[in-house]
């Protein structure tokens, strides 16, 4: 049953992975102006010291005098094989510079997720279990407000606190965690606050419905009656059960931690992926705005079937979509 | 993921209700018995009476440029303190609500118009109808957050129009998503079944019969994509991305005190404040929508 469930999923995922690289492919024709000029990132003022014979050239080079689909043909073949083309500002090749980029955003994401976890699972499941009391208003308060605030605003905030007024961390900045693991933790700090509430937030709300829930049913009236204690019945059975649900909401988060947080990483600074696309923008370096959505939406599409067959396997009742 | 739905189980179960009434009317009480929708509706009301009266609420030009008072403290001459030329912040909060308002609605308009149509022909239709316009869909699901938002700026430039689309386009497959379920559930109810006995055709059936049906989970899913659209459309002026200067934009107001934080933090705090207020309304309405039409709805 699983077996054929994953490939049929796989199957779905072909369409839907021809069409994100079509997207992407097009994304570069919507900018304005003349994608010869676009793709070789030449200002369009510059255009009128270029030869038409030189330009001719430049136009063959880069494969735009072919019809748009053999176009799209030959890009799609060079990304097949790992290919994503050159950057316009360092001339050097995109899979080099997504490849330099990806730990800083797998570290941050990694402390990022731990930190969720840490506050949602104790936060959700005393708020189920303490139903209706303080501590359940107050972790719905940061439930809501958590998922309300926009994520930069909240980086700001911390950063004027904590960096300007107290000077306890620094407010931007890099340091690898295997040469300073010391500073890391400081630069990453701030950040992996802020990520992980945006992480928690909505997981807090989730696993203290999924707890109630589960709080509810029969198996948990047993395992009560029959005397277990209290730890017992809240940790080996009611919350076990709500985890599984909840591995779809952590499964996706985790996806969009890994396609880089654009924002944040861009707020502090952090030399991530998510920051490497919004400097591609800022630059107009197209090449690498086309390399790094492909690589996000790839990510994001393959986890998504990654967490749909975990899921699927850790609950055989579930019926998938 | 900001605005993804929850489920709601145990939130409000009580204040069901499934009287033979208007299902309106009911709405409008459960609501105020759930104080935080409450809350939530008033927000939102203030937001719009805001938007749509923004020259009689503020203070001053939200253009006037004054260097001499730049990035005051709150006073009594400017309620919530000036900005980084000397503008009144409270006034460009308050056409802010304007810019993020006329914004959000846009998107979201945008969003339905697309994206209850292709929802409700593919749940309708099924097979090879709904497998190609749901592999559209997952398409561009397949860029996470505000990615796809990001990405469309960035080639087709900020301003109004772009934002538009850009947003719009990233609110189309929620919508359809969720009215296609809505329609998959209604299709083999006995109504449409009737219908089709007195020789109704598909398109009567889908849009005047089946669909009216499927508008409650359609409200609850708008309600959170308008805050979705006011955090994206904030987030992208605060990259740089959206709105041009001077447009008064919480976003865009944030972005552009961002360098004088060590001076005077509270010219960013008031923007981003307004924002979290604004969603966490619209996230509250949606959640007291949720409870009144489908407790128990999960979606994923």
């Amino acid at each position: 049953m699983l077996a054929r469930y994953v490939v049929r999923r796989v199957f779905q995922l072909i369409p839907v992975l021809v069409l994100v690289s079509l997207a992407v492919f097009l994304l570069v024709r919507v900018i304005p102006g003349d994608p010869v000029l676009v793709m070789l990132g030449i200002d369009p003022d510059e255009r009128a010291r270029i030869s038409e014979e030189q330009y001719r050239v430049l136009q063959h080079q880069i494969g735009l005098d072919q019809p748009i689909y053999v176009q799209y043909l030959n890009w799609a073949d060079k990304i097949v094989h790992g290919d994503f083309g050159l950057s316009l500002a360092s001339r050097r090749p995109i899979v080099d510079i997504i490849f330099e980029r990806y730990p800083a955003t797998l570290y941050l994401a990694g402390l990022a997720l731990s930190l969720g976890l840490l506050i949602a699972i104790p936060a959700g499941v005393i708020a189920a279990v303490r139903q209706n009391t303080k501590i359940d208003y107050a972790a719905m308060g940061f439930a809501l407000w958590g998922v309300a605030m926009p994520d930069f605003w909240f980086a700001l905030m911390l950063m004027v606190l904590f960096s300007l007024k107290l000077g306890w961390l620094p407010s931007i900045g890099y340091a690898s965690p295997f040469e300073s693991p010391w500073l890391f933790l400081q630069h990453a700090c701030l950040p992996a606050i802020v990520m992980g509430t945006e992480l928690a937030a909505p997981l807090t709300r989730y696993i203290r419905a999924e707890m109630l829930d589960q709080l509810k049913q029969d198996y948990v009236r047993t395992a009560w009656a029959k005397g277990l204690p209290a730890r017992m019945v809240i940790v080996k059975h009611a919350l076990r059960n709500s985890l599984i649900a909840a591995v779809t909401v952590v499964g996706l988060q985790t996806a969009r931690l890994l396609g880089g947080a654009t924002i944040i990483e861009t707020v502090f600074s952090w030399p991530g992926v998510g920051r490497l696309l919004i400097d591609g923008i800022y630059q107009r370096d197209y090449p690498i705005v086309q390399g790094v959505v492909l690589l996000i939406a790839m990510t994001y599409v393959f986890a998504n079937l990654i967490v749909d067959v975990f899921y699927k396997w850790l609950d055989p009742r579930i019926k998938l979509e | 993921m900001k605005q993804e739905a929850l489920p709601q189980a145990a939130w409000t179960a009580a204040d069901r209700t499934s009287s033979g009434l208007s299902r309106f009317a009911d709405a409008f009480r459960v609501i105020a018995r759930n104080r935080l929708a409450l809350l939530g509706l008033f927000i939102v009301a203030a937001g719009i009476f805001t938007a749509i009266f923004a020259p009689y609420l503020a203070t001053h030009d939200p253009y006037e440029i004054n260097i001499a008072n730049r990035l005051q403290a709150p006073s009594l001459e400017h309620w919530l303190g000036t900005d980084f030329l000397g503008r009144d912040t409270y006034s460009r909060i308050v056409f802010g609500a304007r810019t993020a308002f006329e914004i959000a609605a846009g998107a979201v308009f945008l969003g339905a118009l697309f994206g209850v149509p292709l929802g409700a022909v593919a749940g309708f239709s099924g097979r090879w109808i709904d497998s190609i316009i749901m592999r559209f869909m997952d398409a561009i699901m397949a860029f996470p957050g505000r990615l796809l938002a990001i990405a469309l700026v960035a080639s087709a430039g900020g301003g109004f129009a772009s934002l538009y689309i850009a947003l719009g386009l990233s609110a189309i497959p929620s919508n359809a998503r969720i009215v296609r379920s809505a329609v998959l559930a209604q299709k083999e109810r006995e109504y449409v079944e009737a219908a089709r006995m007195s020789g109704e055709s598909d398109f009567t059936i889908l849009f005047l019969q089946v669909l009216p049906n499927c508008l409650s989970p359609l409200l609850v899913r708008l309600s959170l994509e308008f805050a979705h659209a006011i955090l994206a459309e904030s987030s992208l002026s605060f990259l740089g991305l959206g709105l041009p200067p001077p447009t008064p934009s919480w976003g865009l107001m944030l972005k552009e005190v961002t360098p004088f934080l060590q001076l005077q933090p509270l010219a960013a705090f008031f923007p981003g404040l307004t924002i979290s207020v604004v969603i966490l309304g619209f996230n509250l309405l949606g959640d007291g929508l949720r409870d009144i039409f489908d407790p128990r709805q999960y979606e994923r």
